[in-house]
Order: structure tokens, then sequence, then C-alpha cells
């Protein structure tokens, strides 16, 4: 690992780049309002064509409404773990300072909509299957990755060291990946209560276009919001680490 | 590999010179086993149906217990920085680790297992899956709980961090080994499900001792 350090291979040497915080500062200050009004854009589009001109179901009447908020975040809580786990690659191979802070300001947030899936999840799950929960392999699964999440939370805050915290919680993440393929194909593998994707990336969706599309926006706007309050976030803890950094500098030059 | 079975024979010795440690959680294994029937009332019915889960759920949390002081003492006396200038590569330090734990704890956990399903009136032509499961599943669980203990070394409060990163990460084994247990009761067969366990530990067993190899050479740093 240390040889990697010394001479940084060419994929380092871009990601370092934008590793200086100070370059991360100006950029993310001026990408910042850019992002957070566009995810407000988008989620008020999404959400309000869905909520109020997409056409109910057939079958599940207005009840299937909640999809607009419960797909989107259900999408958010795999792949905020996945950029985690890319986070925590970035921080264990290459030492790169910004995905060490990313990654611990990624995993409340992803905790947060997983929670909001599983919520969503529940609250379609009273009217549609009669019971709040079931323990089908979706739902389990799921439930499993929320747990990953906190466990990240307490793990990254457990340290007096931050950066031994960091490093714990980049292990935990990877760990934790083999979670993911698990959620993805539950419905496939087991007998799922929980109903198998309708859009996949090969063949088209299984849903009619008038509620595809809302669906879409409040996806991307979901997705948007995420990067928003995680690069704010993150703009919060690299300040705070300047902070951190000043205080302790004067506390020596006091002692001095 | 001299090395190796010299930290094994030392952890193991340690173990036995303590031996209070490894009796607390037998101990503890017994009564966590013993209030079901007095919570759910001792109808045979009742309690043999819901055997299995409660012995596979009495095993996981008593492997949890000696997880925490598994590096923390070898940690705050130097031990654990000595043995990674010892030459031996970290993840076998943990596997190491990891096999001493399943002696300590899971081989007397699957001893004990026997006369506890009996006492909780679980069929008996379960009892031999049960403990065919409980053998990769105890394995399984001292490699993940020495990744999980690996990684809250020096942590502010590693006991109660400790079961929330590790149980998670513990439910498939869980639900196989019960799954086994379910289907030959119920006149199934209970191969897939110990293949599947049979599984989880080939899985486990290269990828938990890199892991938790990572989080010790990070602890020491």
């Amino acid at each position: 690992m240390n040889q990697i350090a010394t001479s940084p291979a060419r994929t380092g040497h871009v990601l370092h780049r934008f590793a200086n915080p100070g370059r991360f500062l100006r950029l993310a200050a001026r990408v910042q309002p850019y992002l957070t009004v566009a995810a407000l854009v988008l989620l008020v589009v999404g959400i309000g064509w869905g909520m109020f001109f997409a056409p109910a179901d057939r079958i599940q009447h207005d009840a299937m409404r909640i999809i607009y908020i419960h797909v989107p975040a259900a999408w958010l809580a795999s792949s905020g773990y996945l950029a985690l786990a890319v986070c925590s690659v970035l921080s264990l191979v290459w030492r790169h300072p910004l995905a060490d802070l990313a990654a611990a300001e990624i995993s409340p947030v992803g905790a947060a909509v997983t929670a909001v899936a599983l919520a969503t999840g529940s609250i379609w799950g009273r009217p549609m299957w009669g019971a709040w929960w079931v323990w089908d392999a979706r739902l389990t699964s799921v439930l499993v990755l929320f747990f990953l999440y906190l466990g990240h939370v307490a793990l990254v805050r457990a340290f007096d060291d931050p950066e031994r915290g960091q490093r714990a919680g980049a292990i935990l993440a990877l760990v934790g990946v083999v979670n993911l393929p698990i959620i993805k194909f539950s419905v496939d593998w087991w007998n799922t209560l929980h109903q198998p994707a309708s859009i996949t990336l090969s063949g088209s969706p299984t849903m009619d276009s008038r509620m595809l599309w809302p669906l879409l926006f409040s996806a991307l706007g979901f997705s948007l919001g995420f990067g928003a309050l995680v690069m704010a976030r993150l703009r919060a803890a690299v300040m705070e680490r300047r902070i951190r950094g000043l205080l302790l500098a004067q506390a020596r030059e006091g002692n001095a | 590999m001299k090395l190796t079975l010299a930290l094994l024979r030392r952890d193991l010795l340690l173990a036995l010179r303590h031996g209070s440690d490894t009796l607390a959680v037998l101990l503890f294994f017994l009564l966590a086993a013993a209030l079901f029937p007095l919570a759910i009332g001792p109808e045979p019915q009742t309690l043999g149906r819901l055997a299995p889960g409660i012995l596979w759920v009495c095993a996981l949390l008593s492997a949890l217990l000696p997880l925490e002081r598994l590096f923390a003492a070898d940690f705050e006396d130097g031990t654990l920085d000595q043995l990674m200038l010892s030459g031996l590569p970290p993840s076998l330090v943990a596997l190491t680790k990891a096999a001493g734990h399943w002696v300590v704890t899971g081989l007397p956990l699957l001893l004990a297992a026997g006369p506890v399903a009996l006492m909780l009136r679980m069929p008996e032509e379960g009892i031999p899956v049960l403990l065919a499961g409980l053998l990769p599943g105890t394995m399984i669980l001292s490699l993940l709980g020495t990744t999980g203990a690996a990684m809250i070394i020096g942590a502010r409060r590693g006991g109660v961090l400790l079961p929330l990163l590790v149980l998670p990460l513990a439910a498939p084994v869980l639900i196989f080994g019960v799954s086994a247990v379910d289907a030959t009761t119920g006149g199934q067969t209970a191969q897939p499900h110990l293949l599947l366990l049979a599984a989880l530990l080939a899985i486990a067993l290269p990828f938990c001792p890199l892991a938790a190899g990572a989080a010790l050479r990070a602890a020491v740093e």
C-alpha cells in the first residue's frame, strides 16, 4: 500500500487532483446552489405530477401513488451504499482524504433514505398485503442494509482519532457490500411477496409511460437531493476539520 | 507456520488459564436458552417448534460475548504491535485468532447444544441436523466476529458497537441454520440449507481474515 502512495499511478494522480480540500470547497460552493435548486424543482415536479396528474393504478387505485417516493428512496438506498463502498475503496487504496470524509457523510444520509424506503414500503404494504411488515427476503435484506448503514455511522464516530474510525468504517462498508446483490436479486431468488423489478436496464419497462415519467423525475430529484445533502455535509466536514486544525495549532502556540 | 501454531497455542493456553471466561459463555448459553421455556410456557408442541430458532439465537449471542476482549487485551499491553511485527501476515493473525475463538466458544456451544435441544423438546430427528448446521455456523460466526472485533479495537464503546456490526452480517447464517432443522422436522431434506451454510463458510474463510487483517493493520498504525 505504501508503494502506491509514494509513486502514484495515473489513476491516483487524476483522483488526487480533486483531493485538495481547498479546490473542493471552491468548486462545491459554486455547484451547491444549482444542485439544491435542481433537486427541489425535480422533486416538486416528479412528486406533484405523480400525486395529482398521473393516472391511478387499475388494481391498487390511489394507494400506488406512494411509488413515487418509495421506489426512488429504495433505489437510492442501494446506490448510496454503492457510493459508500466506492469511497471506502478510494480511501483504503489511495488514501484519498476527501473520500474518507465523504464516506462518513454518506452513511447518515443513506440511513435516512433507507428508513424512508422502509417506512413508505410499510405504509404501502398495509393496504396491499394486509400487514405493516412481512419477513420476506427483500424486506429483510433492506433491513440489514439499514443496520449496516447505522453500524457504519456508529463505527466511524466511535474513535477518538477520526482517521482510525474512517479506516475501520471503510472496511465495514466493503464487507457489507455482499448485501447489495442479495437485495437486488432477492425478488428473483426467493418467492417473495415483494414484486420483482418493473424497470430494468435491458428490456422495456412493464409500466405505463404516464407513470414512468413522474417516477423518473422523482428518482432524479431524489438522487440530486442525496448529492446536495452529502455535498453540504461534506463542506461542513471539511470546514470543521480546518477549524479543528486551527484550534490545535493555536493551542500549541499558546503552550509554547 | 510455526509462528501461527505458537500464537494459537498461546491463545488457547490463555483461555485455559482463564477458564472462567469459557465457562461464562457456556453458562450464558444455558441460561438464555432456559429462559425461553419460562417465558413462552413449557408446552412441548410450541417449545419444540421454536427450539431450533432459540438455540441458534442463543448460540449467536453467546458467541458475541468474548469478542469484545478478543483483541482488547493484546492491544492494551502492546502484544498486538509485536504480532504485527512478527512477520506473520495480519490476515493470518486474524485467522488464528478466529480459530482460537472457535475452539473456546464454538466447540463448547456445539457440545452443549445437543442436551439443551433435548431439554427444549426439539424433535429428536432434528438434532443431528442442528449440530451439522452449527458446525459450519459457529465457524462463520467466529470469522465474522473476529472481523468485527478487529474493527472496534480502540473504540470508545466497542462492546455496544460490536453486535450492531456483527449481527446483521450473521443473519444469513441464522436463516439457513434454522431452515435446515425445520426442513428435516417437516419431512424434507436439509441438504440444500446445509450446503448453503458450507458455501457461506467457503466465502467467509478467505474474506473475513482479509478484512480483519486490514482492520488490525489500521489499528496499530
